[in-house]
């Protein structure tokens, strides 16, 4: 690479030259503009390194430490792939929360989204009473999802909540411990998040649909084509900006999911996430921050998936 | 982790008026050799310390007036209100120190120890005895106090001396407070249907079986917060493994193991009870388990002394009076005489980085002084009454029943350990530990538990050495 560089450098110098002064003579900026341009693009640049890369490449370098956040770095606490090699192997949580991630990621693309799909669907159809069918499904979007989770906790404490009360299961002593029980605690906080989440993909599929040309549907309906072939056939593909967003939304909501069950306690019996092993590892009493940083690497591998995905997809419509 | 327990006593802790308070006066400051302080700080910053406003030539290691910072992780209404009358009575006792409190919530201030010790701390701090006060004494990030101890020391006992010594020797705390563990039970209730006190474990599981039959939870038990779980291995594995073992198992000392069939035997002798439990227990808090006891839905309940604040917070003196507990019973094992328990210290410490130690460390060790005395502790616990104090000469005329008789149960042991989340590291006594496995082992207790404490060992070796 060098070498091949560096013979053409030989063997054109003047070609070199003239395309810089060719450069210089046509450029159409002033100097002011280019300081301003240096200006624009420099100063978003310095704070995404600053603010983004920076830890991140930090998170990186401390993943091969056993640093516990007090005092210096060391020679001495660089352990190598000791932390990669215990989390793929002995730590009993990293799968187990790898799976929920997965199951969560596959319950909302699977059930939340389609529910909220078809809630925007229905409510495009000018029903009676749309609006406030509309604010009732979108009024938990509002609400941070700790918030969420509270008012979930409250439904499902097993003998004073809402849930086992309502059905007088306390009463007869058959309690579900929908928190306490690690076969389904995990989706009872899932329909919590969907709660959520139904209503956000509503909303932005709503606004998607009111986009559509209705002249499309008209030319649909006269070719006699039903209600769920204009849909799938015809609006759909039109919808394909929207949808994406939808799947990068669900993608993210997934990988961030940490409050509801953090709020319920503190991830652990059923509820482990990844997002909430770097935090009980690296930002807390515990303080293993070379630990928790390799599980946050590891988190960041996959989230790179949808990200890379989504701007792929972006940079081609742009072209 | 475990301490979010103190935290959540927040909302239901009914705080008592402070009536009476006396300011006490007698300015005890004591006078001890000037060399002691060019070993603990600087010379001149303790002589820029006594300037000023200083009252009189005093040349001892404390000093009045100036200025001391107090970080409090004390957010609950009762801890607060306790600690602005210790703070206060300090000023009015010390030349008018001006004493600045900063309050964080509890949870928040266990979490970020860490970085709060090594950033900007306070001069003087809330914390707990035990490893996890060892701990940052061995980072450095607190000053040791041992010419402090050595003025206050003929007031504790030799359990709470050895509390707060470091690994290196040193003193780096002023015990101030503490509550036992034990099965706390409702008077009426038993009294009702003809029930006694069992003294071992025979007794103690055909008691179960009867509150079984008479419709009762036996015994109330709630872990959604994961760190209840641990009172109960901690009572089971010292009681039938003893103090020693216990010790060494929690802090990986002499080569003990996790594998251990001693622990077995412990989960063994466990899941006998865990038929007992609340239904539906790992979804419940220890408010909820607490409230089972006070309905009388469940006969019994093992957990601290402030299980009486819940007690308190329903508003009826008459259930706090029918609040009685028992020791935990022996399990036939030989360790039994040790009649070892948890019973948890609480201490105030001072800082090693907070940038106005070097002006504030003469205050400081006056406030330590100051919280060594009985009066001053009795302010806080008139506040905060689901804790004891800790230093001989504190009145105990005014406690009630139920407070003298956990002073008695624990002047009766002959071992008192800390609490799980304080006797071992914290990493893996939290949520990512031994909640988790304690929880794992409760969810099918009768199971074969050599794979789940082959895991512990796993974590355990897992952990940076410290």
């Amino acid at each position: 690479m060098t070498t091949r560089t560096a013979a053409r450098a030989v063997k054109t110098p003047e070609a070199g030259a003239l395309v810089a002064q060719r450069r210089r003579r046509y450029s159409l900026l002033t100097r002011h503009d280019k300081l301003l341009l240096a200006l624009m693009v420099g100063l978003p640049l310095a704070l995404d390194l600053i603010l983004v890369w920076g830890p991140t490449l930090a998170s990186i370098g401390l993943s091969f430490t056993n640093w516990d956040g007090i005092g210096n770095l060391t020679v001495k606490n660089f352990v190598g792939l000791k932390n990669y090699q215990f989390m793929f192997t002995g730590y009993t949580l990293f799968w187990p929360a790898f799976q929920h991630n997965v199951i969560w990621l596959l319950w909302l693309t699977f059930v939340a989204t389609p529910l909220g799909i078809l809630f925007a669907v229905l409510l495009d159809r000018d029903i009676r009473g749309s609006r406030i069918y509309q604010s009732v499904f979108f009024l938990p979007v509002v609400l941070a999802l700790v918030v969420v989770g509270f008012i979930w906790t409250l439904q499902y404490t097993p003998t004073d909540g809402f849930i086992n009360n309502a059905f007088g299961l306390v009463k007869s002593g058959n309690i579900i411990d929908w928190l306490g029980n690690p076969r389904i605690n995990l989706y009872a906080i899932l329909v919590a998040a969907s709660w959520r989440h139904i209503g956000y993909v509503m909303i932005l599929y709503l606004a998607g649909l009111k986009s559509v040309d209705p002249s499309l549907r008209e030319a649909a309906r006269v070719d006699g084509a039903t209600e769920v072939q204009t849909f799938f056939n015809v609006v759909l593909p039109v919808m394909a900006p929207i949808n994406v967003v939808i799947v990068v939304v669900t993608a993210i909501e997934s990988l961030r999911a940490f409050d509801i069950a953090f709020i319920i306690n503190q991830g652990k019996n059923g509820l482990e996430l990844l997002s909430i092993l770097i935090t009980n590892n690296s930002i807390s009493e515990a303080s293993l921050v070379g630990f928790g940083s390799a599980i946050a690497v590891v988190l960041l591998l996959i989230s790179l998936v949808p990200i890379v995905a989504f701007l792929s997809r972006v940079m081609r419509t742009l072209a | 982790m475990g301490d979010s327990r103190e935290a959540k006593r927040v909302a239901n802790r009914l705080a008592l008026l402070n009536t009476g308070v006396e300011l006490p006066l007698d300015l005890d400051l004591s006078r001890r050799d000037m060399l002691k302080i060019a070993g603990f700080g600087s010379l001149a910053a303790f002589i820029a310390a006594c300037g000023g406003t200083t009252t009189s030539g005093n040349t001892g290691i404390t000093a009045t007036g100036g200025k001391l910072s107090l970080g409090s992780y004390g957010s609950d209404p009762g801890s607060k209100a306790g600690i602005q009358a210790i703070a206060d009575a300090f000023s009015g006792a010390n030349g008018g120190t001006k004493v600045t409190v900063n309050t964080v919530d509890h949870g928040t201030f266990q979490n970020q120890i860490t970085s709060y010790l090594q950033g900007t701390p306070e001069d003087v701090f809330t914390w707990f005895s035990g490893h996890r006060m060892r701990f940052f004494a061995d980072k450095g990030l607190a000053t040791p106090i041992d010419d402090v101890w050595s003025a206050v020391k003929s007031n504790f006992t030799a359990g709470f001396e050895a509390s707060i010594k470091g690994n290196d020797g040193h003193a780096y705390a002023v015990p101030t407070d503490y509550y036992p563990w034990a099965v706390f039970y409702r008077k009426d209730v038993w009294a009702a249907k003809g029930y006694t006190v069992p003294t071992n474990w025979d007794d103690f599981k055909a008691l179960c079986d009867k509150m079984k039959k008479d419709g009762l939870t036996p015994i109330a038990f709630a872990d959604k917060d994961g760190w209840p779980a641990q009172g109960t291995f901690d009572i089971l594995n010292l009681r039938m493994n003893g103090y020693d073992f216990h010790v060494n198992l929690l802090t990986g000392q002499n080569g003990q193991k996790w594998t251990d069939p001693k622990v077995t035997a412990v989960f063994k002798k466990w899941s006998e009870i865990t038929k007992y439990y609340s239904p539906a227990f790992a979804g419940l808090t220890w408010e909820q388990g607490a409230d089972q006891l006070l309905r009388k839905q469940a006969g019994m309940y093992l957990l601290g002394l402030f299980v009486s604040d819940e007690f308190k917070a329903s508003g009826t003196p008459a259930d706090v009076d029918q609040l009685d507990f028992f020791a935990f019973p022996d399990v036939g094992s030989s360790y039994d005489a040790e009649k070892a328990l948890d019973a948890p210290i609480d201490v105030y410490m001072v800082s090693k980085k907070s940038p106005a130690l070097s002006n504030d460390l003469g205050q400081a060790k006056a406030f330590m002084e100051f919280m060594a005395k009985g009066s001053t502790q009795v302010l806080y616990w008139k506040n905060a009454p689901g804790s004891i104090p800790t230093a001989s000469d504190a009145d105990t005329s005014q406690y009630p029943a139920l407070t003298k008789k956990a002073v008695e149960i624990v002047s009766k042991a002959q071992k008192i350990t800390q609490y799980f989340d304080r006797d071992s590291r914290p990493d893996f006594s939290g949520p990512n530990g031994m909640q988790g496995f304690l929880l794992r082992f409760l969810s099918s207790p009768s199971g074969d538990t050599a794979g789940l404490q082959g895991d512990m060992q796993k974590f355990w070796d897992s952990l940076p050495p410290e």
